[in-house]
């Protein structure tokens, strides 16, 4: 692909979007297709035809649109006129929808809203509830409002600018520069900073050297990073072409979890279509970098998401994480350099290179810059996928963004972090989110699943569940973890019983510590954190159980 | 080697680059404890117990698997460390059965030793023992997989040492276990090597255990018990006494055998003097005037011979037909030797002490290893076997008398028989015969330098009268493929093949490192194993098997001419493509 | 059966990073791996069946033996286990009289726990074949086997097997 024909396709994006005078957004994520979005957009394409309308106005199919609890959604945007959103819609709604709204809409004069008649108020979410205002979307911008299955749609709303800026503009190292001044940590967990990562692995010599998506997410009650793959995956791709230019990658690689096939199958759409386009291939823009990708799969272990074991399922071996030295970066996929990236981390980058790092780094606290996405589930009233600014409190994205409880109970307290994390009591709510002071109590901010517990859900319990999760899912290389989390999952469901002494819990606290010092990887060293910490904040709810 | 500067517990030590903390520690004087970490092996990390802390580092780091660099400074011990390093071995107890006492490393079991270290008095944690049968398929090794430690070892050794892939982990979590691949390890593509059991830190994989069937034997008044040794064994036994590795034992060996009530005691080595007459002859044969039927292949590695027949099949018409020197004198024990006493062979007890646990599947491999008319050896034990037997029987191995002799005419070998016990000793001992076969004079050097050492794999072109001889040895049948597929494309090519000669012993090391031999084998220990057969040779007033006086009897005797009818008869054998997997 | 176990190797012989692929290839179509195919692959693709057996029995997702008819998938990630997972788990259990990771006798349902299907905001969510039924309460269960037995009928199976 050369430049003159990058500006030409771009300009045909656009026009052809800007031919429909109404655009209706249908949720068409996991969340929707399982609540019917399907039969809902039948019933409005068949409705659209039948008013013979269907040709000023066009149906997009976008990603997730974060409110799943209320889904199928739809977002009703008439040419001039203020957006409206509706919910739990069902066809014979969608019917009525066209017939009351869209079509009495599309003959308003310019300039005049539209007023949603009474019978279908009730299906409206007002969009300026604190669900939508208080969230700040930079890795969600196009989420919602694009058809993820259309390279246009993503060039029309200025994709691959940032792609043609770095290749055309840029050095190497000044992307990587640029990234270091975002203040860009890495979002799969571990949190370190993007740019020194990128920085370490471009002096790397090899062969070849690998860009690796990382895209196994398999903390449970987290999906992330699986909306922005089945929202907006050219910006993945966009993403991960600037990290391959910036380290010197000549491939890359999406390792995705097989339990995602809406997401594998959209991101192999994104891939053919780029390289149809131009933007993967040789000698992009007609620059002398060249680069391709493909998609690998995982198969059902959470421990596949540790980078080292990541590399080891590519290579169709057991994901048994490997002990560093070597680091990925020096000798990872194959024996080569390999950087490893998680999926929404690669997703911020076209926004930086193209707003600036230093735009970026304006978002958020000292230490934990720009935007994080969470999934918010548990007991809330509005579960879903949000993106927020680094440094909102805790109790702003809960009563807020989340509504408050669902259950009409008082809330006790957040777990964050998964598995790997821990449990953060309410009276510590106003604590921002950010790294570090999430550390502070306990906990960790891990990849972002965020679960709100309320006075039914019991500490001990909670703790055992996330024993079950990781004994479950540990490799078994390591009898640290193999045989420990075996062993304080016994103990805590001993507890659990009623049938647990004093002695137990000294226990339950001795091997907790041995299995985060001894542990090889980062499931096993994590691994007791639930239990650590609803020691430090419920040990009564512990006691209790001993006691009876 | 560049080399850096550490501290270990406030000492300052220097280590070279890329070394890992357990064994820079040593320069140190300190022993930092391990157990999955084996010398031969790269480390996994398996265990957990080498942990130690580095300063500046948050988490503690495993000293197997973590390189030494500069400025580095490492805490080895300290009560949290310990605590640490307790707890994980109290874990690794709870998921193994407390079974020492029944046990075939009782004694010699690394996880027991540590135990007793450690001072483990209690069992803190509720036991989760696997429940998984025994496996003694292969009558060469058994697993016992309840045993485990899931050190990994085994694995490493059978995929990337011996590129068999007989075992493998399967499942995950606390279900991790060592298994073939869906089916019994008899069905499975093991060698029988025993590799796996030679380097298990615990008693999970051992050998197939007969001594029983030798103590009934030998208590049978109407058998005539006789044994012979093999080359190797001689230089390993003694570690369990108390000698130093490498120190040759071998006339305490005969008198241990006649002490235990073997009526006669013969020396492999013999056989190996047979064996070298008949492949040094097929040698000179093929090399003279049937070159397309080169390279000639060693065959007296059974453990190699099952190895090619699943893998490399193709390869049948290279491999020397000449049995293995321990069947020969098997073959001959029931044949000649028989004949020459008016014993009826049919009560002898034939039984083979040898650094091999691929000998039991050996003796009963083909219908040729029923030459005799019968069984030709009746059983292979293990040195470990032979070791605990002595241990039974009341022998004061250190008191027997080093200058006892084997009887004749089964027991008298030269320098070139004992060599055969080496990576390279067939090789060295064909040479020096063929040598004459070739030229008609004795080589005059018998020592082939050249083709010694432990290197996986190693070449030399000798030059024999006027001709050169394209050599290559490899040992570790994880080196044998660059061989074979060097040896295949030559062949597919139309080329001559780029060898004239190869030897092949799946075992590192040889036999001195056999599969059966004493337990915590590293290079250092073998090369002094090599040395002390070296040496053996070296003391030999007749170091060509064709010059030994013995060798020339048994021809004129009984066998007539190497590769003639008799000789065919009682010292070849066949070989057949076999599946990798029973199906 | 072969046939797929040649078309998989087909597809992903010489690619790289295709061992996990192509096992995929075949539990796709065949609903499980079976030995056969696996001894395919090893030939063809030039695979240890050691190492293909290591990667089967590693990976959750992977079955040795073929399933039954209607696969039921109960979540039990966090959200759903939070708003009544381990209920829906004991009404499918008392219901089809089966353990999880166990079959009906008739070879129609099987019932697997899965971790996050990903539809959290729908929780607590079972799949069955891949449909998914959402804000399930305990009640919803009957109906919900009633639905799939129509599918597949006791005795059409029955004399399929015959
Ligand atoms: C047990 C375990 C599971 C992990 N799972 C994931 C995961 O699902 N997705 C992810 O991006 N990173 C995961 N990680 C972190 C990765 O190892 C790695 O740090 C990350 O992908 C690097 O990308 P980032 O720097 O962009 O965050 C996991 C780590 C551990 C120890
Ligand atoms: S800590 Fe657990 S998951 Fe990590 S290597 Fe050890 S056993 Fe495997
Ligand atoms: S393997 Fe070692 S610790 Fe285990 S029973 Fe045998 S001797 Fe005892
Ligand atoms: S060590 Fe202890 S348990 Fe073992 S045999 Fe001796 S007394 Fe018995
Ligand atoms: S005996 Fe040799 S081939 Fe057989 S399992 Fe052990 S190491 Fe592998
Ligand atoms: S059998 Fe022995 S060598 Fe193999 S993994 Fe188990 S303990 Fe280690
Ligand atoms: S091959 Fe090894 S075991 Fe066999 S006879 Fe020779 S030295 Fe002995
Ligand atoms: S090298 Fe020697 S000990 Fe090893 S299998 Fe071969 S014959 Fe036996
Ligand atoms: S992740 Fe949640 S919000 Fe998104 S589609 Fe799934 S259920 Fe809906
Ligand atoms: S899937 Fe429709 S709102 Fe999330
Ligand atoms: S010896 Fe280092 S982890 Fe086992
Ligand atoms: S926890 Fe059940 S769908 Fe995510």
């Amino acid at each position: 692909m050369q430049l003159t024909e990058f500006d030409k396709i771009v300009e045909a994006a656009k026009a052809k979007s800007a031919a429909f005078k109404c655009n209706l957004y249908c949720c068409y994520s996991t969340g929707c297709v399982s609540s019917g979005c399907g039969d809902v957009v039948k019933a409005v394409q068949e409705a659209l035809v039948s008013h013979g309308c269907d040709k000023v106005v066009r149906i997009v199919k976008t990603g997730c649109m974060g409110l799943c609890s209320h889904g199928p959604l739809m977002r009703v945007e008439v040419e001039g006129q203020k957006p409206v959103l509706y919910s739990e819609i069902r066809p014979l709604v969608a019917r009525l929808i066209i017939a009351e709204h869209i079509v009495p809409a599309l003959s308003l004069e310019k300039g005049a809203d539209f007023n949603v008649p009474d019978f279908l108020s009730g299906f409206v979410l007002p969009l300026d509830i604190p669900f939508f205002s208080k969230q700040m979307k930079i890795v969600l911008a196009n989420t919602g409002h694009i058809d993820p299955e259309l390279i246009d749609d993503y060039l029309a709303r200025g994709g691959y600018q940032a792609l043609k800026k770095v290749l055309t503009e840029m050095t190497p190292q000044q992307v990587v520069e640029e990234v270091l001044t975002s203040g860009l940590r890495g979002r799969g967990g571990g949190g370190y900073p993007t740019g020194l990562k990128w920085k370490n692995a471009a002096p790397s010599q090899g062969a070849e050297k690998f860009v690796i998506c990382n895209g196994d997410e398999g903390d449970p009650g987290a999906y992330m990073d699986r909306s922005v793959l089945e929202g907006d995956p050219q910006c993945v791709i966009e993403g991960m072409l600037i990290a391959a230019y910036a380290i010197g990658a000549t491939s890359g690689w999406f390792y995705i979890r097989t339990e995602y096939p809406l997401a594998v199958d959209r991101v192999e759409k994104a891939i053919k279509q780029a390289r149809k386009a131009g933007f993967l291939g040789k000698n992009i823009f007609g620059t002398k970098f060249s680069f391709d990708c493909d998609i690998r799969l995982g198969a059902g272990a959470f421990v596949c998401g540790e980078e080292t074991a990541l590399i080891a399922s590519i290579e169709g071996r057991r994901g048994t994480p490997h002990p560093r030295p070597p680091y990925p970066s020096q000798k990872g996929l194959w024996g080569m350099p390999s950087c490893v990236n998680n999926v929404e981390t690669l997703a911020n980058v076209p926004h930086i290179l193209m707003k600036g790092g230093a735009w970026y780094a304006s978002i958020g606290t000292p230490e934990s810059r720009g935007t994080k996405v969470f999934a918010l589930t548990g007991k809330v009233k509005h579960s879903g996928l949000i993106e927020v600014p680094m440094g909102m409190t805790l109790r702003t994205i809960i009563e807020e963004i989340g509504g408050g409880p669902s259950t009409g109970k008082k809330i006790k307290a957040v777990q964050t972090g998964g598995p790997s994390g821990g449990v953060i009591p309410s009276e510590f709510l106003d604590t921002p989110v950010c790294y570090d002071q999430l550390k502070k109590l306990g906990s960790i901010m891990g990849s972002g699943g965020m679960i709100v517990l309320d006075e039914d859900d019991n500490m001990v319990d909670i703790a055992a569940f996330y024993l079950d999760f990781t004994a479950d899912e540990s490799c078994g290389q390591c009898s640290p973890c193999r045989i420990g989390g075996r062993q304080l999952l016994e103990l805590l469901k001993k507890v659990k019983s009623g049938k647990g002494s004093m002695d137990d819990l000294a226990l339950i606290k001795r091997l907790s510590l041995t299995m985060k010092k001894a542990s090889l990887c980062g499931l096993g060293q994590t691994a007791p954190n639930p239990v650590l910490s609803t020691l430090k904040y419920f040990e009564n709810e512990y006691l209790e159980r001993i006691k009876n | 080697m560049k080399t850096v500067k550490l501290k270990i517990n406030n000492v300052e030590i220097e280590a070279s680059e890329g070394e890992n903390i357990l064994n820079a520690a040593k320069k140190a004087s300190v022993n930092i404890p391990s157990l999955c970490k084996h010398p031969d092996l790269h480390a996994t990390g398996a265990c957990g117990i080498c942990i130690v802390k580095l300063k500046g580092a948050p988490n503690m780091v495993r000293a197997c698997c973590t390189p030494v660099s500069e400025g580095m400074e490492v805490i080895t011990h300290d009560p949290e460390i310990v605590g640490v390093r307790r707890t994980v071995l109290e874990l690794i107890l709870s998921a193994h059965p407390n079974e020492c006492l029944t046990c075939g490393r009782n004694g010699t079991c690394e996880l027991q030793r540590l135990a007793s270290e450690f001072a483990i008095r209690r069992e803190s944690f509720n036991p989760v023992v696997p429940d998984i049968p025994p496996d003694s398929t292969t009558n060469s090794i058994t697993l016992e997989p309840r045993k485990c430690i899931k050190c990994g070892r085994c694995i490493t050794v059978c995929q990337e040492k011996q590129n068999v892939w007989a075992l493998s982990f399967l499942e995950r979590g606390i279900d991790t276990r060592i298994a073939p691949a869906g089916v019994t390890l008899g069905e499975s593509p093991c060698v029988r090597c025993g590799q796996c059991s030679e380097h298990c830190p615990v008693g999970a994989i051992f050998e197939f255990d007969e001594t029983e069937k030798v103590w009934a034997a030998l208590s049978d008044p109407e058998l005539y018990c006789i044994a012979q040794i093999a080359p190797a064994v001689r230089v390993s036994i003694g570690e369990a006494f108390g000698y130093p590795p490498g120190t040759n034992l071998t006339g305490q060996i005969y008198d241990a055998l006649r002490h235990l009530g073997f009526k006669a005691v013969f020396d492999t080595n013999f056989g190996a003097d047979v064996t070298i007459m008949e492949e040094a002859s097929e040698f000179a044969h093929r090399f003279l005037s049937a070159p397309e039927k080169l390279p000639l292949i060693t065959t007296c590695c059974p453990s190699w011979v099952d190895f090619m027949e699943k893998f490399h099949h193709d390869m049948i018409e290279y491999f020397s037909s000449c049995k293995s020197p321990h069947s020969i004198v098997g073959t001959l024990t029931k044949t000649y030797y028989a004949q020459k006493l008016g014993i009826d062979p049919s009560k002898i007890m034939m039984v083979s002490i040898m650094p091999c646990t691929s000998k039991k599947y050996e003796i009963t491999r083909t219908g040729n290893m029923y030459a005799s008319g019968m069984q030709d050896v009746d059983v292979a034990l293990t040195t470990r076997e032979f070791i605990r037997m002595l241990q039974q029987s009341g022998i004061v191995f250190n008191d027997l008398d080093p200058e006892t002799q084997a009887d004749s005419p089964l027991g008298e070998y030269s320098g070139a028989g004992v060599i055969f016990g080496t990576t390279g000793g067939v090789m060295e001992a064909a040479l020096r015969t063929a040598s004459y076969f070739i030229t008609g004079h004795d080589p005059e050097s018998v020592d082939f330098k050249q083709i010694r050492g432990l290197e996986g794999i190693r070449e030399f072109e000798f030059k024999i009268g006027g001709h050169s001889i394209r050599t290559a040895v490899a040992h570790g049948l994880g080196n044998v493929e660059t061989l074979i597929s060097r040896v295949r494309a030559a062949r597919e090519e139309g080329r001559e093949a780029p060898y004239h000669f190869i030897e092949v012993m799946a075992c590192p090391g040889g036999c001195i490192g056999g599969g059966g031999q004493s337990w915590n084998v590293d290079d250092a220990i073998r090369k002094k194993r090599a040395e002390g057969l070296f040496s053996d040779d070296r003391s030999k007033a007749i170091r060509l098997s064709h010059r030994n006086p013995y060798i020339q009897k048994l021809y004129e005797e009984f066998l007539g001419e190497p590769l003639g009818e008799t000789a065919q008869k009682y010292l070849h054998t066949s070989y057949q493509a076999r599946p990798e997997y029973k199906r | 059966m072969i046939d797929i176990a040649a078309l998989a190797v087909k597809k992903w012989k010489g690619e790289r990073g295709s061992l996990i692929m192509a096992l995929h290839e075949i539990q796709n179509q065949m609903g499980y791996v079976p030995r056969e195919a696996t001894m395919e692959i090893s030939s063809q693709m030039n695979v240890p069946l050691a190492r293909i057996y290591e990667v089967l029995t590693f990976y959750n997702y992977f079955k040795l033996e073929a399933p039954g008819k209607a696969v039921i998938s109960i979540c039990t990630g966090t959200a759903c286990y939070l708003k009544g997972a381990p209920a829906l788990l004991d009404e499918f259990k008392k219901d089809l009289g089966i353990g999880v990771d166990e079959a009906t006798s008739d070879g129609i349902f099987h019932l697997q726990c899965v971790r996050c299907l990903g539809c959290c905001g729908l929780a607590p969510v079972v799949s069955v074949n891949g449909k998914i039924y959402g804000k399930l309460k305990p009640s919803d269960i009957k109906p919900i086997i009633a639905e799939w037995r129509e599918v597949f009928p006791a005795k059409e199976t029955a004399n399929a097997a015959n």
